[in-house]
């Protein structure tokens, strides 16, 4: 492992431990309001200043961190699952179930997402409670992420299909699910981690959009999405510098990701 | 001969010279005539304008080039308030508010040189009426069944009859821009300041001065003083910030309170705060009868005394100081103090007492438990409360309020939703319990609100389009708005829409939050720029004002 490598595990495992102790670590509930002092700049108080409601930004941080960072690798669980069922035994069984299999996935490819978010969000009830809307966010977020990865399992699937150790399994009699489950795979492993690691950032990004377009994790509960909405028409760094903590955040992170996927993707399939 | 041939050679050179001398000198007055014009004015609109038509003008965009291009009859003066003549020297109406007669001015043309006389106000009216026209402009004088009757008494007298009394009907025709009966250009033939030059769909609209414009100043020189406006179509205002300060724009009208102090901070002398406005933001909740939720909810929500008390727990100075960074005023009621006229003076915001909100909800049989409000039934007052997704302040306002709310231990959902569910909510499945949305008033008059406050109408959010008002207040101010409205008697009509004002705020149907500041930017470039509450903000005074280039 080399040192950038060892750098992006101490960031993570910083941010990860740091968003867990958020119940010790932060000065304040992530809802507090301190109205007599919104929009603060740092002090001894707010080590990151308040937002424009007040609130303590270093909790929301610490808090939202957690949400972001705990839900999205759940979502891409759900999403590389989808996908190992659907393009792995597509391209297990190729043929018929194979093309059917990637003309889905193509339509799911071509659809606007991010539309389709907006109106699902618009369909589902209202009085939902916030934890519950994070829930959602990352399950919708989840099930609808699967396509791209879809393709490349179903790609890496047939490619075993007519490998030596599947045809001397299937002649030793092997059939069906079992050859699937059993020889199948464990050698998509490789591919499937790869996809799951590729997918935690791009369903943090995806929350953050959602975010910005105000349909993501309700209030008063944060997220890096609704962090990074106070960057909205800010045009300067040097104006308030604090402001930037969070994306900061998220920019260390997603590197962090891609540093140790780096290391995923060198693991021969 | 070589002599004379020489000289002549001589003199034509001389003449040469002189000739050329002359075109470079008149070229250098012309040049200098040219620099003294009132230069170019620029500023953005933030959606396409959706007609050049004025009489089927519904939209912000096309009332700008409306008001820019359009000669109406009188000009309400958007700094007094006050209605003044303009293409109508003098106007009379008469007693039973049925008739005004219009005395014209004489010796005026359209820009394209067509003379202006009584017969295109009978043409612009019987346009204006038209059903199958469906003009916006033309339902505000739409009174009783039967025609409107225009008659040309002579070139500069014209008397407009209408079936039925119209209140307020000399101010109306300040939104009537007159066309031209005899023009082939019809609509592009205008008697204001400025005509339209060029359009490019989704880019600009240039505005050229109307040489034929019939308004001089005190010193008798031609107005407008302008030679062009370019009206820049820009939805984003992050963009129209960024090409104010790079002095690519020399006007913004309604500033978010945001950018204001952004601009106030580095440039104090560009921005202006007018005071109020005459919009408002408010909450209510959903009294529809047939709406999809809890039978238990909806009897909360039908109670003036729930109503009440969660507008009393509402902090509406932490509204205005925190969301709008001051540049808003507590709501006292359905109209803003900025309407000098109609707004009744008695009426005071109300004060935030979170103690009496809940003493009051306990005397209704809500109790406290744990921290969370409970009505007699035991059921847990939880609602949500949906506005749109986008709008940071309104956000930030239902933010403060579930704080605020939480205090006396009512639970608050926010929800944002993408504006056309949120409409659809709102107008077809009635599926929400409580929303915050503004509402725009662009008419002094509260003839412009007959379209809220009748419980019959459309817009009548909490409970709309009622068969018959389905609560004894709703009748009243029916009946109260109904008696104004066919009133021509102004003392009287204040009485009755004064009672109507004091009926909204004793029933809560709107929680009014607050009444936002008129907030506007001008660029030094501009003189004469006063900018107003009242729309157009910046530009109002379009005519007189004068753009220096650097």
């Amino acid at each position: 492992m080399n040192l950038w490598r060892k750098l992006a595990c101490v960031a993570l495992a910083v941010v990860v431990c740091a968003s867990l102790g958020a119940n010790w670590l932060a000065p304040a509930g992530y809802e507090k309001q301190y109205r007599e002092a919104t929009d603060a700049p740092p002090s001894h108080a707010h080590w990151l200043g308040t937002d424009e409601l007040g609130r303590d930004r270093l909790a929301r941080v610490l808090y939202g961190t957690r949400i972001s960072l705990l839900l999205a690798p759940a979502a891409a669980l759900l999403s590389t699952l989808m996908a190992a069922f659907v393009g792995g035994l597509a391209g297990y069984l190729g043929g018929i179930w194979a093309r059917l299999a990637m003309a889905v996935t193509d339509l799911c490819l071509s659809l606007p997402w991010l539309f389709l978010l907006i109106t699902a969000r618009a369909f589902l009830p209202l009085n939902v409670s916030p934890l519950i809307s994070v829930l959602v966010t990352f399950l919708l977020l989840g099930l609808l992420g699967w396509s791209t990865a879809a393709r490349v399992l179903c790609a890496s699937a047939a490619s075993l299909r007519s490998a030596d150790f599947v045809r001397q399994a299937r002649a030793a009699g092997v059939s069906g699910l079992r050859l699937f489950w059993i020889h199948v795979m464990p050698n998509l492993k490789p591919v499937l981690y790869a996809q799951f690691w590729i997918s935690i950032p791009v369903f943090i990004l995806s929350e953050a959009n959602l975010g910005i377009l105000g349909l993501g994790v309700a209030e008063p509960m944060p997220s890096w999405g609704s962090l990074l909405r106070e960057l909205e028409g800010l045009v300067s760094v040097r104006e308030e510098p604090w402001k930037f903590v969070p994306l900061v955040l998220l920019v260390v992170v997603v590197m962090s990701f891609q540093l140790l996927l780096s290391r995923q993707q060198e693991v021969p399939a | 001969m070589k002599h004379d041939e020489k000289m002549r050679g001589e003199m034509k050179k001389k003449r040469t010279i002189a000739l050329v001398l002359t075109i470079l000198c008149l070229g250098s007055l012309l040049g200098r005539a040219l620099a003294q014009g009132g230069g170019e004015l620029r500023f953005c609109v933030r959606m396409e304008p959706k007609t050049f038509d004025p009489l089927k003008v519904e939209d912000e965009a096309s009332a700008s080039i409306r008001y820019l291009t359009g000669g109406v009859l009188v000009r309400v003066n958007r700094q007094t308030q006050d209605l003044e003549p303009a293409l109508a020297q003098s106007w009379k109406v008469s007693k039973d508010g049925r008739q005004i007669t219009f005395r014209l001015r004489s010796g005026i043309s359209f820009s394209d040189g067509t003379p202006f006389s009584a017969g295109d106000v009978a043409y612009t009216i019987q346009q204006l009426m038209d059903p199958a026209l469906h003009s916006p402009t033309g339902d505000a004088f739409r009174s009783g069944t039967g025609n409107v009757e225009s008659k040309v008494i002579s070139p500069t007298q014209i008397s407009i009859t209408f079936p039925a009394p119209v209140a307020g009907l000399d101010r109306l025709f300040d939104q009537v821009a007159i066309l031209s009966e005899r023009s082939p250009r019809k609509e592009a033939a205008v008697l204001g300041p400025f005509m339209l030059a060029d359009y490019k769909p989704g880019a600009t609209v240039l505005l050229k001065r109307n040489p034929n414009y019939w308004k001089s100043d005190e010193q008798g020189r031609k107005l407008p003083y302008l030679d062009s406006i370019r009206v820049d179509i820009q939805p984003n205002r992050d963009v129209e910030m960024l090409r104010f300060k790079r002095g690519e724009l020399d006007l913004i009208n309604s500033l978010d309170s945001e950018y204001f102090d952004k601009l106030e901070a580095t440039s104090p002398q560009l921005v202006h705060d007018a005071g109020p406005s005459l919009d408002s933001e408010q909450l209510w909740f959903n009294q529809v009868a047939k709406a999809p939720i809890p039978v238990y909810k909806k009897n909360w929500f039908r109670s003036a005394n729930f109503r009440k008390a969660i507008s009393e727990a509402i902090n509406r100075e932490d509204l205005s100081r925190i969301v709008f960074h001051g540049h808003a005023q507590p709501a006292a009621g359905p109209f803003s103090p900025a309407n000098r006229f109609w707004f009744n003076s008695k009426l005071k915001p109300q004060a935030y007492s979170p103690d009496t909100a809940l003493k009051a909800l306990q005397s209704d049989g809500f109790r406290l438990e744990n921290g969370a409000l409970k009505d007699k039934d035991g059921n847990a007052v939880v609602f949500s409360i949906i506005t749109n997704a986008g709008s940071k302040t309104r956000e930030r306002m239902a933010v403060l309020i579930q704080d605020d709310l939480q205090k006396i231990g009512i639970h608050v959902n926010v929800v944002t939703l993408d504006f056309p569910s949120l409409i659809e909510r709102m107008t077809q499945s009635f599926d929400y319990e409580a929303i915050i949305l503004g509402l725009t008033n662009v008419d002094l008059d509260p003839n412009g609100e007959m379209n809220v406050w009748l419980s019959s109408a459309e817009n009548h959010q909490w409970n709309p389009q009622q068969k018959t008002p389905e609560t004894s207040w709703e009748a009243e101010i029916d009946r109260l708005m109904r008696a104004q409205a066919s009133s021509t008697d102004l003392k009287r009509r204040k009485e009755a829409f004064d009672r109507v004002q004091e009926i909204v705020v004793e029933e809560q149907p709107f929680i009014f939050l607050i009444n936002k500041n008129a907030l506007s930017a001008a660029s030094t470039a501009v003189h004469g720029a006063a900018s107003v509450i009242l729309s157009p903000q910046t530009f109002w005074n379009a005519e007189r004002l004068t753009v220096s280039t650097k």
